[in-house]
């Protein structure tokens, strides 16, 4: 276990927040979009961890902020998800172009 | 000496102002007799307080010890500049204004009730009676005005209602295009007078006639320190002012406007354009007279009025329309009175010429009121403008004839009729002064009595066998009654010992009958009587003959010297395309353009930066993280280098 070097950790977690923001930029699902962001969330989550576990074995506040991260996505994606359903009893569509537009008024 | 209130006068100027708005404002509801009536009626209640005003001013209030004082019965300031310099509105008596408001209520009176049954079935009636209620108001205030700034208010709305009455038949385009002449001339001699008002009021700071034409006045020193081409800045105020006067007086250069605006209706070219507004510029150099004396200026004054005097009578020979003839007699025996203040002297006999001119004011007043209405009594029977068109009437109008007659007689100046007694005054002021311009007035006067001979036998004689369609008859009372008023007023108003009451110091001189120009003006009068009889009693070959024989003089003053062709060929083509097109140019092109070349920039530029705005919400994370990454890499690279 102890053998896997911290580099390696964070090169996984890079690749997750990137693939991510790829998916952020790219998808026009919503559902994919707000998949592509608990990526991105996790990916942050991950680097905690490794830190934690790297460089302060003795403590825990980054193991902490790993948990109170995924907590908050939960919350998040719950409000995401009401979002997308209301969105899609409106315009029965979920992709992100200008017919979004017309929720504003 | 105020403790007679005469705070009752402001009755002539709340009356007429208040018609104006209930005539302007609810004539329509009315019959138009009823505003007609409502009118004059209330002009009536004014002529009667007019009258008590100057009863008690010249013989109850006005004199302290043997000087008529000035005397501002009411004062209210109005505006307030900066230590003295105020704006006050107010009324004040002194022999002048004493004089104007009878002169002023009783032409108004009479052509009230001479336009009931003039201008009867007119289209605008009750307009008629509004506008000329608004112009006897202006014309009140402007004659009672305590100081130049009020002068100049009422000045401008007096020019604004003979505006709107020529073109009172609005849908003929020569009387609108005879308004706007009209106001257009006069507006532009009005800056002149607003320029004097300035710069005198700048070097008095007041605007107080009572301060100004104190005769020792300290600032008259000051302003003839400072100096401008030559000429001090006393002299420029004095002759901007002037201007201002010769503008609304029709002086030449500015006369051109008058016999233009003889397309209002008749009743009101005799109000405005004959007795009363036309002499605003009269009363306004008497009303400043005091400064004036002994100036440059008004010796410049005399030979403009004199100029004046000679030109328009030449060409009122010549005119074949009877209102255009009796327009350039108006200008003629206004530049009589002008020239009469010119040649004036301050003070005692040496202010003659400053009593006779009020005194041709209030005479002329009176006759060339009743030559007006009598010839609106003649164009009502014939229907037309034209000498051509009438002759022999003396059949059909008795009443207009003799009328007529007497007017005529007071114009030329026929002892005993007003005329005589005032332009003789002016005569022999004039001949102490400076033979030159005696000799002008003296030219003018023997021609005024031809050409108003000449006009009277032209209607009256002249063709007498002329067949006309329909047959001319007399109009009604309404207009018969004022004309027969006004002869009375025209034939015996020369007796009135003027030199007792309005002088130029106050105090009372005795004018005598000076027998040697008395005797001359006589002799011109009887002369051009007697050539125009011989020329146009009956119809003859003599007057054909004689524009034969000058064809050239003729042709000049019957197109009236040219004068309306220089100021068209001054505007058009040296104002309009030397100077305003240019500036047009400039403006279109620089400024305008200039302003436009923003807006094009801003517009072209928004155009290409639109597409950051475009809404879509991955794009803005794109170019957010971009932003991010590259600030990322600038701050690891920048602390890269300072730790090296």
């Amino acid at each position: 276990m102890n053998n896997i070097p911290m580099e390696a950790c964070l090169a996984i977690s890079t690749l997750m927040f990137f693939a991510g923001v790829y998916g952020f930029l790219s998808r026009k699902n919503m559902i994919m979009v707000l998949v592509s962001l608990e990526l991105m969330l996790n990916a942050v989550d991950l680097n905690f961890v490794v830190f934690n576990r790297y460089l302060y074995p003795g403590q825990m506040e980054g193991m902490f902020f790993a948990l109170f991260g995924i907590a908050i996505a939960a919350a998040e994606t719950a409000i995401a998800i009401a979002i997308i359903i209301n969105i899609y009893r409106n315009v029965k569509r979920i992709y992100i172009d200008e017919n979004i537009t017309e929720l504003k008024h | 000496m105020n403790d007679i209130n005469m705070s009752y006068t402001l009755i002539l100027l709340a009356l007429p102002f208040l018609m104006f708005l209930v005539l302007g404002l609810l004539g329509n509801k009315m019959k138009p007799l009823v505003a007609g009536v409502l009118g004059t009626l209330s002009l009536g209640v004014m002529a009667a307080v007019a009258y008590y005003t100057a009863y008690q001013y010249f013989f109850v209030v006005g004199k302290v010890g043997e000087v008529y004082q000035s005397l501002p019965v009411f004062n209210y300031e109005w505006l307030q500049f900066y230590g003295e310099l105020k704006i006050n509105l107010g009324i004040m008596l002194d022999p002048i204004s004493a004089l104007m408001l009878v002169v002023i209520t009783t032409v108004s009176l009479m052509v009230h009730i001479y336009s009931l049954g003039y201008m009867k079935g007119e289209r605008g009636f009750q307009r008629y009676y509004a506008l000329l209620s608004l112009f006897t108001f202006a014309m009140l205030g402007l004659v009672v005005a305590t100081n130049i700034f009020q002068m100049y208010i009422f000045w401008e709305l007096v020019g604004v209602s003979s505006f709107a009455l020529i073109s009172f038949y609005y849908t003929k385009p020569s009387a609108v295009a005879a308004s706007k002449k009209a106001f257009i001339v006069t507006r532009f001699a009005d800056l002149f007078f607003l320029i004097g008002i300035l710069i005198i009021s700048y070097f008095a700071g007041t605007f107080d006639f009572a301060t100004l034409t104190d005769p020792d006045a300290p600032f008259i020193g000051s302003a003839v320190g400072a100096t401008f081409l030559g000429g001090t800045a006393l002299s420029w105020a004095l002759a901007f002012i002037f201007i201002g006067g010769a503008g609304k007086s029709a002086m030449m250069p500015f006369h051109i406007w008058l016999p233009d605006a003889m397309e209002g209706p008749t009743p009101a070219s005799a109000l405005i354009h004959a007795a009363t507004m036309v002499v605003a510029g009269v009363f306004l150099v008497a009303r400043l007279f005091p400064i004036y004396v002994g100036t440059t200026v008004l010796e410049i004054i005399g030979w403009v009025g004199a100029i004046t005097a000679a030109y328009a009578a030449i060409v009122a020979c010549a005119q074949t329309d009877i209102k255009r003839v009796l327009a350039f007699s108006t200008i003629s025996q206004i530049a009589f009175m002008i020239t009469s203040l010119g040649v004036s002297g301050y003070g005692g006999h040496d202010g003659l010429g400053y009593m006779a001119s009020m005194f041709h004011l209030f005479t002329h007043a009176f006759f060339k009121a009743l030559l007006f209405m009598g010839a609106g009594a003649v164009i009502h029977a014939v229907h037309s403008n034209e000498m051509k068109d009438m002759g022999g009437l003396r059949k059909y109008l008795p009443i207009t004839h003799i009328t007529f007659a007497v007017a005529v007689l007071a114009i030329a100046g026929i002892f005993p009729f007003s005329g005589f007694w005032s332009k003789d005054e002016i005569m022999a002021a004039a001949f102490h002064h400076n033979k030159a311009i005696f000799a002008l007035l003296f030219f003018a006067a023997c021609l005024t009595a031809f050409y108003m001979s000449r006009l009277y036998y032209r209607i009256f004689w002249y063709d007498n066998n002329k067949d006309y369609h329909h047959k001319p008859h007399e109009a009604g009372p309404t207009m018969t009654i004022p004309l027969i008023i006004l002869a009375i007023l025209a034939a015996f108003s020369g007796f009135v010992p003027f030199s007792k009451y309005i002088t130029s110091d106050g105090k009372a001189f005795e004018a005598h009958i000076d027998m040697l120009v008395a005797g001359l003006s006589t002799l011109a009068a009887v002369g051009g009587i007697v050539v125009a009889t011989l020329m146009y009693a009956k119809k003859k070959d003599a007057p054909n003959k004689f524009t034969q024989t000058f064809p050239r003089l003729y042709k000049w003053a019957s197109d009236r010297f040219y004068f309306d062709e220089i100021w068209l060929f001054v505007t058009r083509k040296i104002i309009f395309d030397r100077i305003s097109k240019p500036i047009a140019w400039f403006d279109r092109h620089i400024v305008d353009g200039f302003m436009d070349g923003l807006a094009y920039v801003t517009q072209a530029a928004s155009d290409k930066i639109k597409g950051l705005q475009s809404g879509h919400i991955q794009q803005y994370i794109f170019v957010y993280l971009i932003g991010a990454l590259s600030l990322v890499f600038i701050f690891i690279f920048f602390i890269a280098f300072l730790l090296s």
